[in-house]
Protein backbone atom coordinates (compact mmCIF):
# COMPACT_ATOMS: atom_id res chain seq x y z
CA UNK A 1 0.00 0.00 0.00
CA UNK A 2 1.06 3.60 -0.82
CA UNK A 3 2.38 5.37 2.80
CA UNK A 4 -0.08 7.93 4.02
CA UNK A 5 0.73 11.21 2.98
CA UNK A 6 2.91 13.37 5.62
CA UNK A 7 0.39 15.72 6.10
CA UNK A 8 -0.98 18.08 9.50
CA UNK A 9 -4.66 18.24 10.08
CA UNK A 10 -5.93 21.93 10.96
CA UNK A 11 -8.74 22.63 13.37
CA UNK A 12 -11.48 20.18 14.07
CA UNK A 13 -12.22 17.08 12.38
CA UNK A 14 -16.05 16.87 11.28
CA UNK A 15 -17.63 13.30 11.54
CA UNK A 16 -20.16 12.32 9.49
CA UNK A 17 -22.21 8.73 10.26
CA UNK A 18 -23.34 7.03 6.52
CA UNK A 19 -25.70 4.59 8.19
CA UNK A 20 -28.91 5.53 5.99
CA UNK A 21 -29.26 5.96 2.42
CA UNK A 22 -30.12 10.22 3.02
CA UNK A 23 -26.33 10.31 4.57
CA UNK A 24 -24.43 10.03 1.40
CA UNK A 25 -26.38 12.99 0.36
CA UNK A 26 -25.33 15.04 3.66
CA UNK A 27 -21.89 13.42 3.31
CA UNK A 28 -22.06 15.64 -0.06
CA UNK A 29 -23.42 18.57 1.73
CA UNK A 30 -20.45 17.97 4.32
CA UNK A 31 -17.76 17.60 1.57
CA UNK A 32 -18.89 20.83 -1.06
CA UNK A 33 -18.90 22.88 1.94
CA UNK A 34 -15.48 21.87 3.37
CA UNK A 35 -14.27 22.49 -0.13
CA UNK A 36 -15.78 25.64 -0.73
CA UNK A 37 -13.97 27.09 3.00
CA UNK A 38 -10.92 26.18 1.35
CA UNK A 39 -12.11 27.61 -2.08
CA UNK A 40 -10.55 24.58 -4.32
CA UNK A 41 -11.74 25.55 -8.09
CA UNK A 42 -15.18 24.88 -9.37
CA UNK A 43 -13.83 21.33 -11.28
CA UNK A 44 -11.38 20.02 -8.02
CA UNK A 45 -14.72 20.70 -5.60
CA UNK A 46 -16.92 18.77 -8.02
CA UNK A 47 -14.52 16.09 -8.34
CA UNK A 48 -13.48 15.91 -4.52
CA UNK A 49 -17.69 15.51 -4.18
CA UNK A 50 -18.31 12.89 -6.76
CA UNK A 51 -14.89 10.77 -5.37
CA UNK A 52 -17.02 11.52 -1.83
CA UNK A 53 -20.06 10.22 -2.85
CA UNK A 54 -18.56 6.98 -4.61
CA UNK A 55 -16.43 6.30 -1.47
CA UNK A 56 -19.50 7.06 0.85
CA UNK A 57 -21.82 4.62 -1.11
CA UNK A 58 -19.31 1.38 -1.23
CA UNK A 59 -18.98 2.02 2.41
CA UNK A 60 -22.87 1.82 2.81
CA UNK A 61 -23.68 -0.55 0.44
CA UNK A 62 -20.80 -2.78 0.92
CA UNK A 63 -20.23 -2.56 4.60
CA UNK A 64 -23.36 -1.54 5.48
CA UNK A 65 -22.72 1.81 6.98
CA UNK A 66 -19.49 3.50 8.55
CA UNK A 67 -17.95 6.72 9.54
CA UNK A 68 -16.94 9.14 7.03
CA UNK A 69 -14.01 12.23 8.91
CA UNK A 70 -13.87 15.37 7.15
CA UNK A 71 -10.50 17.45 7.43
CA UNK A 72 -9.06 20.11 6.39
CA UNK A 73 -4.62 19.45 6.09
CA UNK A 74 -1.36 20.97 5.94
CA UNK A 75 1.69 19.74 4.04
CA UNK A 76 5.44 20.73 5.16
CA UNK A 77 5.57 22.82 1.53
CA UNK A 78 2.35 24.70 3.22
CA UNK A 79 0.61 23.32 0.49
CA UNK A 80 -3.68 22.54 2.07
CA UNK A 81 -5.97 20.11 1.32
CA UNK A 82 -9.20 17.99 2.25
CA UNK A 83 -8.36 14.63 3.98
CA UNK A 84 -11.57 12.38 3.58
CA UNK A 85 -11.34 9.23 5.80
CA UNK A 86 -14.05 6.96 5.52
CA UNK A 87 -13.59 3.86 7.76
CA UNK A 88 -16.05 0.70 8.33
CA UNK A 89 -16.45 -2.56 9.51
CA UNK A 90 -17.75 -4.56 7.18
CA UNK A 91 -16.77 -8.00 5.56
CA UNK A 92 -13.47 -5.74 4.35
CA UNK A 93 -11.86 -6.36 0.59
CA UNK A 94 -10.85 -9.42 -0.39
CA UNK A 95 -8.23 -8.17 -2.74
CA UNK A 96 -8.00 -4.33 -3.39
CA UNK A 97 -5.96 -4.29 -6.21
CA UNK A 98 -8.26 -6.06 -8.26
CA UNK A 99 -11.77 -3.80 -6.34
CA UNK A 100 -9.81 -0.69 -7.67
CA UNK A 101 -9.43 -2.19 -11.28
CA UNK A 102 -12.74 -0.51 -14.09
CA UNK A 103 -15.56 -2.82 -14.56
CA UNK A 104 -14.65 -4.70 -10.94
CA UNK A 105 -18.27 -4.67 -9.09
CA UNK A 106 -19.71 -6.90 -6.90
CA UNK A 107 -23.11 -4.89 -6.17
CA UNK A 108 -24.37 -4.36 -10.04
CA UNK A 109 -22.95 -1.29 -10.28
CA UNK A 110 -20.86 -0.17 -13.34
CA UNK A 111 -17.46 -1.30 -11.59
CA UNK A 112 -16.32 2.42 -12.01
CA UNK A 113 -16.66 3.73 -7.92
CA UNK A 114 -13.42 2.79 -6.23
CA UNK A 115 -10.89 3.50 -9.16
CA UNK A 116 -12.75 6.74 -10.40
CA UNK A 117 -13.10 7.77 -6.95
CA UNK A 118 -8.61 6.94 -6.16
CA UNK A 119 -8.12 9.02 -9.90
CA UNK A 120 -10.24 12.13 -8.69
CA UNK A 121 -8.42 12.09 -5.67
CA UNK A 122 -4.71 12.86 -5.72
CA UNK A 123 -3.55 10.25 -2.41
CA UNK A 124 -5.47 7.29 -1.92
CA UNK A 125 -4.28 4.67 0.78
CA UNK A 126 -6.90 1.60 1.73
CA UNK A 127 -6.21 -0.15 4.88
CA UNK A 128 -8.72 -3.57 4.80
CA UNK A 129 -9.02 -6.75 6.71
CA UNK A 130 -11.18 -9.60 5.68
CA UNK A 131 -9.76 -11.68 9.01
CA UNK A 132 -11.92 -10.88 12.28
CA UNK A 133 -11.62 -7.74 13.01
CA UNK A 134 -12.99 -7.50 9.44
CA UNK A 135 -13.14 -3.38 7.97
CA UNK A 136 -11.92 -1.10 5.73
CA UNK A 137 -10.74 1.98 5.83
CA UNK A 138 -9.75 4.28 2.57
CA UNK A 139 -7.96 7.57 3.53
CA UNK A 140 -8.39 9.75 1.05
CA UNK A 141 -6.88 13.25 -0.15
CA UNK A 142 -7.04 16.20 -2.46
CA UNK A 143 -4.78 19.19 -2.24
CA UNK A 144 -5.65 22.89 -3.93
CA UNK A 145 -3.89 23.54 -6.39
CA UNK B 1 -50.32 6.97 51.08
CA UNK B 2 -50.12 4.16 48.11
CA UNK B 3 -50.09 5.67 44.43
CA UNK B 4 -53.67 5.11 43.62
CA UNK B 5 -54.67 7.12 46.39
CA UNK B 6 -52.80 10.35 45.75
CA UNK B 7 -53.73 10.17 41.83
CA UNK B 8 -57.26 10.13 43.59
CA UNK B 9 -55.97 12.75 46.00
CA UNK B 10 -54.44 14.81 43.64
CA UNK B 11 -57.55 14.57 41.11
CA UNK B 12 -59.85 16.00 43.67
CA UNK B 13 -57.71 19.02 44.25
CA UNK B 14 -57.83 19.85 40.17
CA UNK B 15 -61.67 19.16 40.16
CA UNK B 16 -62.24 21.89 43.25
CA UNK B 17 -59.33 24.32 42.32
CA UNK B 18 -60.00 24.37 38.83
CA UNK B 19 -60.68 28.11 38.20
CA UNK B 20 -57.42 28.98 40.39
CA UNK B 21 -55.51 26.54 38.46
CA UNK B 22 -56.57 27.78 35.37
CA UNK B 23 -56.21 31.63 36.45
CA UNK B 24 -53.07 31.37 37.40
CA UNK B 25 -51.92 29.13 34.56
CA UNK B 26 -52.75 31.93 31.97
CA UNK B 27 -50.99 34.35 34.36
CA UNK B 28 -47.72 32.12 33.97
CA UNK B 29 -47.87 31.99 30.65
CA UNK B 30 -48.68 35.34 29.66
CA UNK B 31 -45.81 36.02 31.61
CA UNK B 32 -43.27 33.66 29.42
CA UNK B 33 -44.56 35.26 26.40
CA UNK B 34 -46.94 32.67 25.34
CA UNK B 35 -49.35 35.77 24.84
CA UNK B 36 -48.21 37.29 20.48
CA UNK B 37 -49.82 38.89 17.34
CA UNK B 38 -53.09 36.18 16.94
CA UNK B 39 -53.16 34.72 20.28
CA UNK B 40 -54.96 36.38 22.97
CA UNK B 41 -55.49 35.40 26.65
CA UNK B 42 -59.29 34.31 26.28
CA UNK B 43 -57.71 31.87 23.56
CA UNK B 44 -54.82 30.61 26.05
CA UNK B 45 -57.89 30.65 28.56
CA UNK B 46 -60.47 28.43 25.92
CA UNK B 47 -57.47 25.67 25.80
CA UNK B 48 -56.66 25.39 29.35
CA UNK B 49 -60.09 24.33 30.54
CA UNK B 50 -60.31 20.95 28.36
CA UNK B 51 -56.42 20.76 29.56
CA UNK B 52 -57.51 20.34 32.99
CA UNK B 53 -60.16 18.13 32.62
CA UNK B 54 -58.40 15.94 30.61
CA UNK B 55 -55.86 15.86 33.55
CA UNK B 56 -58.17 14.76 36.39
CA UNK B 57 -59.28 12.64 34.34
CA UNK B 58 -56.17 10.91 33.21
CA UNK B 59 -55.37 10.69 37.08
CA UNK B 60 -58.38 8.57 37.60
CA UNK B 61 -57.06 5.96 35.21
CA UNK B 62 -55.23 2.75 36.19
CA UNK B 63 -51.67 1.67 35.54
CA UNK B 64 -48.51 3.96 34.98
CA UNK B 65 -48.33 7.47 35.17
CA UNK B 66 -47.33 7.69 31.88
CA UNK B 67 -48.99 5.58 30.27
CA UNK B 68 -52.68 6.66 31.66
CA UNK B 69 -51.72 10.02 30.16
CA UNK B 70 -50.86 8.76 26.87
CA UNK B 71 -54.20 6.98 26.93
CA UNK B 72 -56.27 9.46 28.03
CA UNK B 73 -58.38 10.49 24.98
CA UNK B 74 -59.33 13.59 25.68
CA UNK B 75 -56.76 15.10 27.52
CA UNK B 76 -54.46 13.79 24.01
CA UNK B 77 -57.14 15.33 22.17
CA UNK B 78 -56.90 18.57 24.24
CA UNK B 79 -52.91 18.59 24.24
CA UNK B 80 -52.90 17.85 20.24
CA UNK B 81 -55.01 20.83 20.26
CA UNK B 82 -53.29 22.85 22.01
CA UNK B 83 -49.74 22.01 20.12
CA UNK B 84 -51.53 22.78 17.02
CA UNK B 85 -52.91 26.19 17.40
CA UNK B 86 -50.05 27.42 19.29
CA UNK B 87 -47.85 25.75 16.28
CA UNK B 88 -49.81 27.84 13.67
CA UNK B 89 -49.66 31.06 15.90
CA UNK B 90 -46.23 30.52 15.43
CA UNK B 91 -44.49 29.31 18.80
CA UNK B 92 -41.42 27.31 19.06
CA UNK B 93 -42.03 23.27 20.29
CA UNK B 94 -39.86 24.75 23.38
CA UNK B 95 -42.29 27.44 23.79
CA UNK B 96 -45.50 24.80 23.86
CA UNK B 97 -43.68 22.51 25.65
CA UNK B 98 -42.59 25.14 28.72
CA UNK B 99 -45.98 26.46 28.79
CA UNK B 100 -47.44 22.88 29.36
CA UNK B 101 -44.15 22.47 32.33
CA UNK B 102 -45.84 25.48 34.27
CA UNK B 103 -48.43 23.75 35.43
CA UNK B 104 -46.48 22.21 37.93
CA UNK B 105 -45.63 25.88 39.36
CA UNK B 106 -48.76 26.68 38.64
CA UNK B 107 -50.29 23.55 40.98
CA UNK B 108 -47.82 23.38 43.47
CA UNK B 109 -48.86 26.12 45.96
CA UNK B 110 -52.01 24.47 46.02
CA UNK B 111 -50.77 21.33 46.97
CA UNK B 112 -49.01 22.93 49.52
CA UNK B 113 -52.55 24.52 50.88
CA UNK B 114 -53.72 20.90 50.94
CA UNK B 115 -50.99 19.38 52.43
CA UNK B 116 -50.55 21.49 55.44
CA UNK B 117 -48.00 20.77 58.04
CA UNK B 118 -47.74 17.00 56.63
CA UNK B 119 -44.12 17.44 54.43
CA UNK B 120 -44.19 13.53 53.97
CA UNK B 121 -47.42 13.81 51.93
CA UNK B 122 -46.34 17.19 49.72
CA UNK B 123 -43.51 15.22 48.68
CA UNK B 124 -45.67 12.45 47.55
CA UNK B 125 -48.66 14.71 46.09
CA UNK B 126 -45.53 16.93 44.42
CA UNK B 127 -43.93 13.65 42.91
CA UNK B 128 -47.51 11.77 41.31
CA UNK B 129 -47.93 15.90 39.52
CA UNK B 130 -44.49 15.68 38.40
CA UNK B 131 -44.62 12.97 36.64
CA UNK B 132 -48.47 13.51 35.29
CA UNK B 133 -47.41 16.90 33.89
CA UNK B 134 -43.85 15.47 32.59
CA UNK B 135 -46.53 13.08 30.51
CA UNK B 136 -48.03 15.73 29.22
CA UNK B 137 -45.16 17.46 28.15
CA UNK B 138 -44.46 14.40 26.50
CA UNK B 139 -47.83 13.78 24.66
CA UNK B 140 -47.52 17.67 23.49
CA UNK B 141 -43.51 17.54 22.04
CA UNK B 142 -44.74 13.94 20.35
CA UNK B 143 -47.83 15.69 18.32
CA UNK B 144 -45.65 18.02 17.61
CA UNK B 145 -42.83 16.06 16.37
CA UNK B 146 -45.83 14.24 14.49
CA UNK B 147 -47.23 17.27 12.83
CA UNK B 148 -43.76 18.42 11.78
CA UNK B 149 -43.47 15.06 10.06
CA UNK B 150 -46.64 14.70 8.10
CA UNK B 151 -45.70 18.01 6.88
CA UNK B 152 -41.84 16.79 5.87
CA UNK B 153 -43.78 12.96 3.93
CA UNK B 154 -46.33 15.24 2.31
CA UNK B 155 -43.50 17.66 1.19
CA UNK B 156 -40.84 15.33 -0.21
CA UNK B 157 -43.81 13.70 -1.97
CA UNK B 158 -44.85 17.18 -3.58
CA UNK B 159 -41.00 17.60 -4.62
CA UNK B 160 -40.99 14.62 -6.05
CA UNK B 161 -43.30 15.24 -8.52
CA UNK B 162 -42.93 18.65 -9.14
CA UNK B 163 -39.31 18.41 -9.52
CA UNK B 164 -39.79 16.07 -12.57
CA UNK B 165 -41.80 17.24 -15.40
CA UNK B 166 -42.11 15.99 -18.58
CA UNK B 167 -42.38 19.07 -21.13
CA UNK B 168 -43.33 19.11 -24.72
CA UNK B 169 -40.57 21.49 -26.56
CA UNK B 170 -42.03 21.04 -30.23
CA UNK B 171 -43.67 18.08 -32.06
CA UNK B 172 -42.20 14.89 -30.57
CA UNK B 173 -39.49 16.12 -28.54
CA UNK B 174 -39.66 16.08 -24.81
CA UNK B 175 -37.61 17.25 -22.24
CA UNK B 176 -37.13 16.36 -18.80
CA UNK B 177 -35.18 18.76 -16.84
CA UNK B 178 -34.32 17.48 -14.09
CA UNK B 179 -33.26 19.01 -10.44
CA UNK B 180 -31.52 17.62 -7.51
CA UNK B 181 -30.27 14.75 -6.02
CA UNK B 182 -30.84 11.39 -8.47
CA UNK B 183 -31.70 8.45 -6.07
CA UNK B 184 -32.99 5.36 -6.99
CA UNK B 185 -36.62 6.85 -6.07
CA UNK B 186 -36.56 9.80 -7.98
CA UNK B 187 -35.05 7.63 -10.67
CA UNK B 188 -38.21 5.61 -11.11
CA UNK B 189 -40.45 8.81 -10.96
CA UNK B 190 -38.82 10.19 -13.52
CA UNK B 191 -38.30 7.22 -15.99
CA UNK B 192 -42.19 6.49 -15.40
CA UNK B 193 -43.49 10.25 -16.39
CA UNK B 194 -40.77 10.09 -19.36
CA UNK B 195 -42.48 6.43 -20.72
CA UNK B 196 -45.67 8.27 -20.55
CA UNK B 197 -44.98 11.16 -21.92
CA UNK B 198 -43.21 8.91 -24.69
CA UNK B 199 -46.82 7.26 -25.54
CA UNK B 200 -48.70 10.37 -24.96
CA UNK B 201 -47.03 12.74 -27.67
CA UNK B 202 -45.34 10.17 -29.47
CA UNK B 203 -42.42 11.54 -28.85
CA UNK B 204 -38.86 10.37 -31.09
CA UNK B 205 -36.32 12.29 -29.03
CA UNK B 206 -36.28 13.05 -25.42
CA UNK B 207 -33.75 15.33 -23.39
CA UNK B 208 -32.73 14.67 -20.10
CA UNK B 209 -31.40 17.93 -19.05
CA UNK B 210 -28.80 17.49 -15.72
CA UNK B 211 -27.98 21.07 -15.34
CA UNK B 212 -29.87 21.02 -11.88
CA UNK B 213 -27.93 17.74 -10.85
CA UNK B 214 -25.19 18.89 -8.41
CA UNK B 215 -23.41 15.49 -8.22
CA UNK B 216 -23.12 13.06 -11.47
CA UNK B 217 -20.87 10.12 -10.12
CA UNK B 218 -21.15 6.24 -11.42
CA UNK B 219 -24.81 5.76 -9.80
CA UNK B 220 -26.17 8.80 -11.11
CA UNK B 221 -24.75 7.97 -15.04
CA UNK B 222 -25.88 4.44 -14.83
CA UNK B 223 -29.33 5.61 -13.75
CA UNK B 224 -29.25 7.77 -16.29
CA UNK B 225 -27.98 4.96 -19.14
CA UNK B 226 -31.06 2.98 -17.75
CA UNK B 227 -33.82 5.36 -18.49
CA UNK B 228 -31.82 5.99 -22.08
CA UNK B 229 -32.08 2.35 -22.61
CA UNK B 230 -35.85 2.17 -21.78
CA UNK B 231 -36.95 5.05 -23.74
CA UNK B 232 -35.04 3.13 -26.37
CA UNK B 233 -37.38 0.04 -26.32
CA UNK B 234 -39.92 2.68 -26.81
CA UNK B 235 -39.04 3.81 -29.63
CA UNK B 236 -37.56 6.86 -28.90
CA UNK B 237 -33.70 8.57 -28.62
CA UNK B 238 -32.64 10.69 -25.63
CA UNK B 239 -30.00 13.48 -25.69
CA UNK B 240 -28.48 14.39 -22.14
CA UNK B 241 -27.72 17.97 -22.26
CA UNK B 242 -26.54 20.22 -19.42
CA UNK B 243 -23.13 18.78 -19.17
CA UNK B 244 -21.49 21.63 -16.96
CA UNK B 245 -17.46 21.35 -17.98
CA UNK B 246 -16.49 20.42 -14.31
CA UNK B 247 -19.22 17.46 -14.85
CA UNK B 248 -17.78 16.70 -18.65
CA UNK B 249 -14.23 16.62 -16.71
CA UNK B 250 -15.33 14.46 -13.96
CA UNK B 251 -17.34 12.11 -15.65
CA UNK B 252 -13.86 11.23 -18.10
CA UNK B 253 -12.13 11.04 -15.34
CA UNK B 254 -14.27 8.59 -13.22
CA UNK B 255 -14.24 6.61 -16.41
CA UNK B 256 -17.88 6.15 -17.49
CA UNK B 257 -18.42 5.51 -21.01
CA UNK B 258 -20.94 7.58 -21.91
CA UNK B 259 -20.12 7.80 -25.60
CA UNK B 260 -23.09 5.44 -27.06
CA UNK B 261 -25.38 8.48 -25.62
CA UNK B 262 -25.46 11.70 -27.54
CA UNK B 263 -24.73 14.58 -25.25
CA UNK B 264 -24.52 18.23 -25.36
CA UNK B 265 -23.47 21.33 -23.40
CA UNK B 266 -26.72 23.02 -23.00
CA UNK B 267 -30.39 22.27 -23.71
CA UNK B 268 -30.60 25.08 -26.85
CA UNK B 269 -27.81 22.61 -28.44
CA UNK B 270 -29.82 19.82 -27.61
CA UNK B 271 -32.79 21.44 -29.26
CA UNK B 272 -31.57 22.33 -32.25
CA UNK B 273 -30.08 19.03 -32.58
CA UNK B 274 -33.03 17.36 -32.05
CA UNK B 275 -35.37 19.36 -34.35
CA UNK B 276 -33.24 18.74 -37.32
CA UNK B 277 -33.58 14.81 -36.63
CA UNK B 278 -37.33 15.11 -36.10
CA UNK B 279 -37.61 17.29 -39.62
CA UNK B 280 -35.49 14.93 -41.40
CA UNK B 281 -37.28 12.14 -40.35
CA UNK B 282 -40.50 13.89 -41.71
CA UNK B 283 -39.07 13.75 -44.66
CA UNK B 284 -38.91 17.42 -46.01
CA UNK B 285 -41.35 18.79 -44.97
CA UNK B 286 -39.61 20.80 -43.29
CA UNK B 287 -41.83 24.33 -42.11
CA UNK B 288 -40.02 28.01 -42.20
CA UNK B 289 -40.38 29.13 -38.86
CA UNK B 290 -38.66 25.20 -37.81
CA UNK B 291 -35.66 26.05 -39.75
CA UNK B 292 -35.26 29.41 -38.41
CA UNK B 293 -35.29 28.15 -35.16
CA UNK B 294 -32.83 24.92 -35.48
CA UNK B 295 -30.63 27.74 -37.15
Amino acid sequence: MVSDDAATPVGAPLIVPITVEEHLRTARHAVRAAAQRLKLRLVDQTKLVTAASELARNCYIHAGGGELTIEEVVRDDHCRGIRLTFEDSGPGIPDPEAALLDGFSTGGGLGHGLGGARRLMDEFTITTSVTPPTGTAIVATRWVR
Amino acid sequence: MDDRALRSRLADTIGDERDRIVDSWVQAQVEQGAIRAGFSEDDVRQEAYPVIAGLAEALAADGPVRQAVSEAAALRSALSQLSLTRAQAGASSSATASAVLALKEVMLPLLRERAGDDRDLLLDLSLTLSRVVDAAGLVVFQSYLQGREEIIRRQTQEIQELSTPVVQLWRQILAVPLIGTLDSARVQVVMENLLHGIKEHEAKIAILDITGVPTVDTVVAQHLMQTVAAARLMGADCIISGIRPQIAQTIAQLGIDLSTIMTRATLADALTGAISVVTEGAGGETPGELVALAR
